[in-house]
């Protein structure tokens, strides 16, 4: 470790010290020296991460193992908790739910003869859990390919359909739309042409624009033809029209991004420096 | 005296108001003893059918609208829906909620028996430490309030007692609570055909003026409270509704209706016949693959500098990042990118570079570790396979964003391929790797996301192209011939679109009404 890094780690240690005394004392109540650590704490993580602009560095790498070791035990507490616990447990078990103090939820169907209990549906699962963790055991690696093969194959499957109704044919049906909007003759269109956005004009203006990006950028999009000629020309059509509806969207998401600053921002400036109310 | 002058008061009083009554030409009274509008006219037409294309437990009531329904003094401001109800139907709600009830009380049991035994060996613990009884404990949110020891020591000994004797017989009514439910459920279809006996009718909705339709639908969940029995005889009533709640038409009634699920759902035939059209296209391609047929695919500019990238890596000694997006194993551009990291991870083999691939979900880890060990052994280099070179990190995004960033300034790939499903942290990745110097090819169908690797990437496989990008890499059989199929389905759309267009224009609307999904 260099003495420059020394005096820096000193300096920062020292200005987190003072900044918790500090904001220790603008504050009140029995919590006030907790939650004057945390706001500090929480201003140094920000500023650490923020250090990533100048470059690579030891606060940032600090910041990112908490970032990446904190978020990776909430999410296996949330998926025991949630998945296991709060899917699961319920659907099995009686004596288990109340174990986990969460309510049973179990169900079947009686046939009359026998009543068949929902589950023995639920072992599936657990089987194919136990199934994928094998690949812990080298021996016996090969089986978890069975549960990642059911995993994948099965929501393949079932997207087929979904993608195929939301992402095809409703798309088709919304491309009918008719050129002529209000038709009466080319007279009753030139005496009322106007830019109004109820217009006749803009209306047919925009379903134009909607059936021509549909089958340009279809076009575009068009792998079994070499796109030249007039194919060319509409493929080149379609990525014009992608490209102009891809800047909206950037500019768009920028701004939304630039939100996310400003409430960072906002937190240094005020919840922690007190300079702004 | 009194009592006499009362009597004759109320007399008088009693042949005044019958003689008031039956006079008409009292203004006042008649307002009091008649409806101040007339009845509206009944709904007529009324009809009662099992709901289509659902699994049950739901009816469909048509009437065609009250002759006053939207205007006059007696305008039907809404349609009152009743059931017949059997008296059975209270007899399942009654042994329903007892049978909740004494699951509840278990339950409770179990969890509050333990407790009050500990409170009750830390209370004798605490009078032991102290040596006396002579002090007052706090009770538990109820502030300021407290209790003497001994007290307090007595109360949980009974409680305590009182739970260890009644939960066994709690648990022990259980089981007959659940037969006799079951067998009140069995009789609800008897009940329900001995219409009109020992049952009545109850409002079981409102549609408002205008309506012509209203569903009734409920649970077939027999356990729950909203639970709707199929294959019994249903009766309903509908009466149209003044302002005046008290003033309505005449009650039409209908049924018997049952309620049954159906086996096909056919709001869905399109996307059945769109199904079978592209499984036709898909295997017909495929097998003029098979054949050796050369079936034509344009290059895609993204795709052909893979190569480049991977041998420019090899070239520096330094390795390849892969991501494969915050999606799931399950999602269709993971899917796409698994087969695409298969490519690439053959070449990778074969040129004997590292690669690294970070995963952001524990099942595409494993998978992407099956994909990459294969390809490895597909290029005959098995043993350079590194299953740490696959490795999960976490499950939120921007922790998932924080750790690649670092990696990228740490190991310095070479090339960054990020292909699957970006979201937020797309800009986020990809600036980073333009800092690193990496060349960068991204492929996405996230539309919100793809003009941020336009802006920050190299190569940019728009949409489909990540989907045409494995079939082109590998140019195998089955994936080039799903590539022309979806060719062909395009090929559909521009038709229909066109079709629809000029369909449209001429008013004809069953070629419009044929896409149209339902359910």
């Amino acid at each position: 470790m260099s003495r420059a890094s020394i005096v820096v780690l000193v300096l920062v240690c020292v200005a987190f010290a003072a900044s918790w005394v500090v904001r220790a004392g603008a504050n009140e109540g029995d919590a006030a020296v907790r939650d004057a650590f945390l706001v500090t704490l929480a201003a140094f993580l920000t500023l650490a991460i923020f250090s990533f602009m100048y470059r690579d560095n030891p606060y940032y790498k600090f910041a990112e193992h908490l970032f990446v070791g904190v978020s990776a035990a909430y999410w296996m507490c949330m998926g025991f908790w949630s998945t296991i616990v709060g899917n699961l447990v319920p659907r099995i078990s009686e004596s288990l739910s109340d174990f986990f103090q969460v309510p049973y939820s179990g169900g079947g169907l009686d046939f009359g003869l026998f009543y068949f209990s929902y589950r023995y549906f639920y072992l599936i699962p657990i089987i194919l859990g136990i199934l994928l963790l094998m690949r812990l055991v080298p021996k016996a690696g090969w089986i978890s390919r069975w549960p990642l093969a059911f995993i994948v194959g099965t929501f393949a499957g079932l997207n087929l359909v979904r993608y195929l109704q939301s992402d095809f044919i409703i798309q088709i049906s919304a491309s009918f739309v008719p050129l002529f909007v209000d038709w009466h003759g080319f007279g009753h269109f030139f005496s009322g042409l106007s830019l109004a956005a109820n217009g006749q004009f803009v209306a047919m203006l925009s379903n134009l624009v909607v059936f021509l990006g549909v089958i340009c950028g279809l076009i575009y999009f068009f792998f079994s033809k070499e796109h030249v000629g007039w194919f060319g020309g509409a493929s080149r059509l379609g990525i014009w029209i992608l490209m102009i509806t891809f800047g909206a969207s950037f500019g768009y998401t920028v701004m939304g991004r630039i939100s996310l600053l400003v409430g960072r921002l906002t937190f240094l400036f005020g919840d922690w420096l007190g300079i702004i109310g | 005296m009194k009592h006499k002058l009362k009597l004759i008061l109320v007399l008088l009083l009693f042949i005044w108001g019958t003689a008031a009554a039956q006079s008409d030409t009292a203004p006042g009274d008649a307002a009091i003893a008649a409806p101040s509008i007339p009845p509206p006219a009944p709904v007529t037409n009324l009809q009662a059918t099992d709901t289509d294309n659902d699994h049950g437990h739901a009816i469909t009531l048509t009437w065609e609208k009250s002759t006053d329904d939207g205007a006059g003094a007696n305008a039907v401001v809404a349609y009152d829906v009743w059931r017949w109800y059997p008296l059975e139907m209270d007899v399942v709600d009654s042994l329903r909620q007892d049978l909740a009830a004494t699951r509840d009380a278990v339950r409770a049991f179990r969890i509050d028996l333990p407790r009050a035994e500990r409170a009750l060996e830390e209370l004798q613990e605490d009078a032991a430490k102290l040596n006396t009884t002579r002090f007052r404990v706090a009770v538990p949110d109820v502030p300021g309030f407290t209790l003497t020891v001994d007290y307090a020591l007595s109360k949980l000994a009974d409680t305590i007692a009182y739970m260890r004797d009644n939960r066994p017989i709690l648990m022990s009514r259980i089981k007959p609570e659940q037969q006799e439910l079951a067998q009140a459920l069995e009789r609800l279809t008897q009940a329900h055909a001995a219409f009109p006996q020992n049952g009545e009718w109850r409002t079981i909705g409102k549609a408002l003026a205008g309506a012509t339709s209203f569903t009734n639908t409920g649970s077939k969940d027999q356990t729950s409270s909203d639970f709707f029995p199929d294959y019994s005889d249903l009766y309903y009533r509908v009466e149209a509704v003044t302002i005046d709640p008290a003033v309505r038409s005449e009650a039409v009634q209908v049924g018997p209706v049952q309620s049954k699920g159906q086996w096909f759902h056919t709001g869905k035939i399109p996307v059945v016949l769109f199904v079978v059209m592209f499984l036709v296209f898909t295997v017909t391609f495929v097998q003029l693959a098979k054949k050796g047929t050369d079936l034509y695919v344009r290059p895609l500019s993204g795709i052909e500098a893979v190569d480049d990238a991977i041998g420019r890596a090899t070239e520096m000694g330094r390795p390849i990042l892969y991501l494969l997006g915050i999606g799931v194993a399950t999602e269709v551009n993971t899917i796409a990118s698994f087969s695409i990291l298969g490519r690439v991870a053959k070449r990778v083999a074969e040129f004997q570079t590292p690669i690294i691939v970070p995963c952001y979900d524990p099942i595409v880890m494993a998978v992407a570790q099956e994909v990459v060990k294969s390809s490895f052994l597909d290029a005959g280099r098995s043993d350079d396979y590194r299953q740490e070179s696959v490795f999960f990190v976490t499950n939120y995004q921007f922790a998932y964003v924080a750790a690649v960033n670092g990696i990228m300034l740490r190991e310095r790939p070479a090339t960054n391929i990020y292909m699957g499903k970006f979201m937020a942290e797309s800009l986020l990745l990809a600036e980073t790797g333009t800092l690193a110097g990496s060349i960068q090819i991204a492929g996405t169908d996230e539309i919100a996301q793809i003009p941020f690797f336009i802006v920050s990437c190299d190569y940019t496989l728009i949409g489909e192209e990540l989907y045409a990008a494995s079939a082109y890499l590998g140019r195998e059989p089955v994936l080039l011939g799903s590539l022309k199929a979806q060719d062909w389905a395009k090929a559909v759309i521009m038709v229909c679109a066109l079709m629809g267009m000029v369909a449209t224009a001429l008013g004809w609307p069953a070629f419009a009404h044929f896409f149209q999904v339902t359910g």
